[in-house]
């Protein structure tokens, strides 16, 4: 952690904060868009707003200051006007109809930019990357308190989209979730999406100078999708992403000093980190999280398996005692017949063994009686769905085990009466073995 | 209802349309529908795919344009009587993993009454509750959306209909893909709307509960091929009208006109 020796509150400081906002107030639109199916919609507005700074630039000569943001911003929702259009009209999809927007107003952009180049300080590459490691270099002093004025401006926008996103929350949500019904209670999902686009606009505006595109198109996606993986409600999921847009912007600034210096590089784009330490951290929790998460998801179907295992042993226990009473069965016998794994199989038997279902003997497992009742249950289950299949589902005989050898796995006491009662209570099942009582 | 549709609409009925056509393209999606649904009823829409029966009931919102037509609410225009207008869209027409609870979403039948930038108060919750238990799944409230059954989601789109106190209500294939036990907790919860003086528009798709469930019937495909009483309207004949013919030339007519625009 040497490299963090240099670490200055007033220098670095102002940096982590400049990308906490830009994180911050991107996150809060993107959890709309996000949920509306139009992530890129954050995307393809922060490319096709660079005509508007270039037209406003060639209108007024002056670089920074009001009309160049209004002309991004007003450039911004042409972006999504033009999109609907095109949907409409041209009959082609919206992914296709962004794309064609975005990249022809970007490309204008770029063109115009390199016409005027001669009297521009606007630079391509800063486009992309932004120039967060500059942030002090511009400092505006506001109540005695020299503050960076990227700091002002993302601070002022952070504000307005936590404005917008608490007013709105309601009208937000309804139009989101069902644009009809919004309508037609007389909260137009129209005016919705374009105050939702205003937003989005504003903030891919404000954060293009400072930190670049990558910055701000991550945060309008990444933190969203991640908080969409954790949580159930949209409250929880708008503050869950907020959350992580905050850290990755703080361990991407962390990162890009630490990071490089162990490979012996200096450090690097800072609000690249950022956004990739977002993404990093959209990976583990795609795997770790707690509900949706691959590893959880392995773990739960391998219990799963081990449960359904556990019960076929037992389950095949019972066949075989009931054409031999008090029969004993090896661990080879039993794994041979459900083509088993011989650790697994007799693990789980220890464990029928602890829990009393079966007796340990010198050559193999002997059901007891409290296991006896738990295969009769299974048994009973699988006899009556094959019963059931064939009488009321007029499936072919020789077809019938595989899908009751399923069922009997999720079968309980309640299903097994009505399937009982619907097959009105047959003594034998289809194969002609006895459905044992219950 | 009645047959001939030329006089002035009458201003207390729940909705009264005349000459509606909506077109996509130029290619008329519904042609002409005049209809005059009076109060009190369970009326069924009934036609087969494609004959525009939900583009029929968003017309009446004015969530899709219309090419010509007028449509009057309780003698009033869409837009002055909406809160009077209660909508029950297609189950699928929203994304079910959407974040929200069971009770939420039937909270945001209550948006449009608690106005702009106003939160929901727990009085406001409390009726959402009330109408979750009326439709018989009240302890599913605070589960996710994504949790329920394909029945519990229709039961969750009625008590949002319910908390919405409407006087008209237009639902677009409630029945659809539903258990039995939802069916009939619906028949049920239509049949109490009824009673309470109110009228339902439903769109249907199972012919043999026709009879049974709606007082009147509208019979479309494309044009209403016939509308009143059940009883009277619902007749082997209508029914072959309705799903045999499609009115090809007509189809034919606008292939024409949409060749002859494109190649001008």
């Amino acid at each position: 952690m040497s490299a963090l020796s240099n670490w200055s509150w007033d220098y670095d400081g102002w940096i982590v904060l400049a990308g906490i906002l830009c994180a911050i107030a991107a996150s809060l639109p993107g959890n709309f868009l996000l949920l509306r199916r139009m992530s890129l919609l954050g995307d393809a507005i922060s490319h096709a707003i660079l005509p508007g700074l270039a037209v406003a630039f060639l209108i007024t000569g002056s670089r920074s200051s009001l009309p160049m943001f209004l002309g991004a911003v007003v450039v911004g929702l042409l972006t999504a006007v033009f999109t609907e259009w095109i949907r409409n009209f041209g009959e082609v999809d919206e992914g296709a109809s962004m794309g064609v927007v975005f990249t022809t107003l970007f490309a204008l952009g770029l063109v115009m930019i390199v016409q005027a180049a001669d009297h521009v300080d606007l630079d391509p590459g800063c486009v992309l990357y932004g120039s967060l490691e500059t942030t002090t270099f511009d400092m505006v002093e506001v109540a005695g308190m020299e503050i960076p004025r990227v700091v002002l401006v993302l601070s002022a926008v952070t504000a307005m989209n936590l404005l917008v996103v608490v007013l709105f929350f309601k009208e937000l949500k309804l139009s989101a979730f069902d644009p009809a019904l919004a309508t037609t209670c007389g909260i137009s999902a129209r005016l919705m999406h374009y105050l939702l686009m205003i937003i989005v606009a504003v903030t891919a505006v404000a954060s293009f100078e400072s930190v670049g595109n990558i910055l701000v198109v991550a945060m309008f996606v990444v933190p969203p999708a991640t908080a969409f993986l954790l949580t159930e409600r949209l409250r929880s999921m708008i503050i869950v992403s907020a959350l992580i847009a905050a850290l990755s912007a703080t361990l991407g600034h962390v990162s890009a000093i630490v990071v490089p210096s162990w490979f012996g590089y200096r450090s690097t784009s800072t609000s690249g980190m950022m956004a990739l330490c977002a993404g990093i951290l959209f990976f583990v929790i795609s795997l770790l999280g707690p509900q949706h998460g691959v590893l959880i998801r392995i773990l739960r179907r391998q219990r799963l398996s081990r449960r359904i295992l556990s019960e076929d042993l037992i389950a095949l226990l019972y066949r075989m005692d009931e054409r031999k009473s008090g029969v004993v069965a090896s661990i080879d016998q039993l794994r041979a017949a459900l083509l088993s794994s011989g650790f697994m199989s007799s693990l789980l038997m220890k464990q029928h063994a602890r829990k009393g279902h079966v007796i340990a003997t010198e050559n193999g497992y002997q059901l007891t009686d409290s296991g006896r009742r738990l295969g009769a249950e299974l048994v009973r289950s699988h006899r009556l769905w094959e019963q059931y299949l064939v009488s009321e589902g007029g499936v072919a005989v020789d077809r019938i085990h595989g899908q009751a050898e399923q069922l009997e796995h999720f079968t309980g006491r309640e299903l097994r009466d009505r399937l009982q009662q619907e097959t009105s209570a047959p003594v034998l099942d289809p194969h002609g073995s006895p459905i044992p009582p219950e | 209802m009645s047959g001939s549709i030329t006089q002035p609409p009458d201003n207390s009925l729940p909705l009264s349309v005349r000459d509606l056509t909506v077109a996509w393209y130029r290619k008329p999606v519904i042609w002409d529908v005049g209809l005059d649904v009076s109060p009190g009823q369970l009326v069924g829409v009934i036609g087969p795919n494609g004959a525009g029966k939900s583009t029929f009931l968003k017309a009446i919102m004015d969530l899709v344009p219309r090419a010509s037509g007028r449509i009057e609410i309780f003698g009033q225009s869409y837009k002055r009587s909406r809160h009077r207008v209660g909508y029950v869209p297609q189950r699928e027409s929203v994304d079910w993993d959407f974040p929200v609870s069971v009770l939420d979403v039937v909270t945001m039948g209550l948006y449009g009454k608690i106005g702009w930038c106003m939160p929901v108060r727990r009085h406001h919750r409390e009726a959402a509750l009330r109408a979750l238990e009326r439709v018989g799944i009240g302890e599913f409230a605070n589960r996710q959306i994504s949790q329920l059954s394909g029945g519990q989601q229709q039961r969750t789109f009625l008590a949002r209909a319910l908390v919405q106190d409407a006087d008209l209500y237009l639902m677009d294939e409630p029945f659809a893909a539903v258990d039995a036990a939802t069916e009939k907790a619906i028949v049920q919860i239509l049949r109490e709307m009824k009673q309470a003086g109110k009228t339902a528009i439903v769109i249907h798709h199972d012919l043999h509960t026709v009879p049974e469930y709606f007082d009147s019937v509208v019979l479309l495909n494309m044009r209403v091929v016939a509308s009143g009483p059940t009883d009277v309207v619902f007749t082997r004949d209508n029914l072959e009208k309705t799903y045999g013919g499609r009115l090809t030339l007509l189809d034919e007519a606008t292939e024409a006109m949409r060749r002859r625009e494109r190649t001008l």
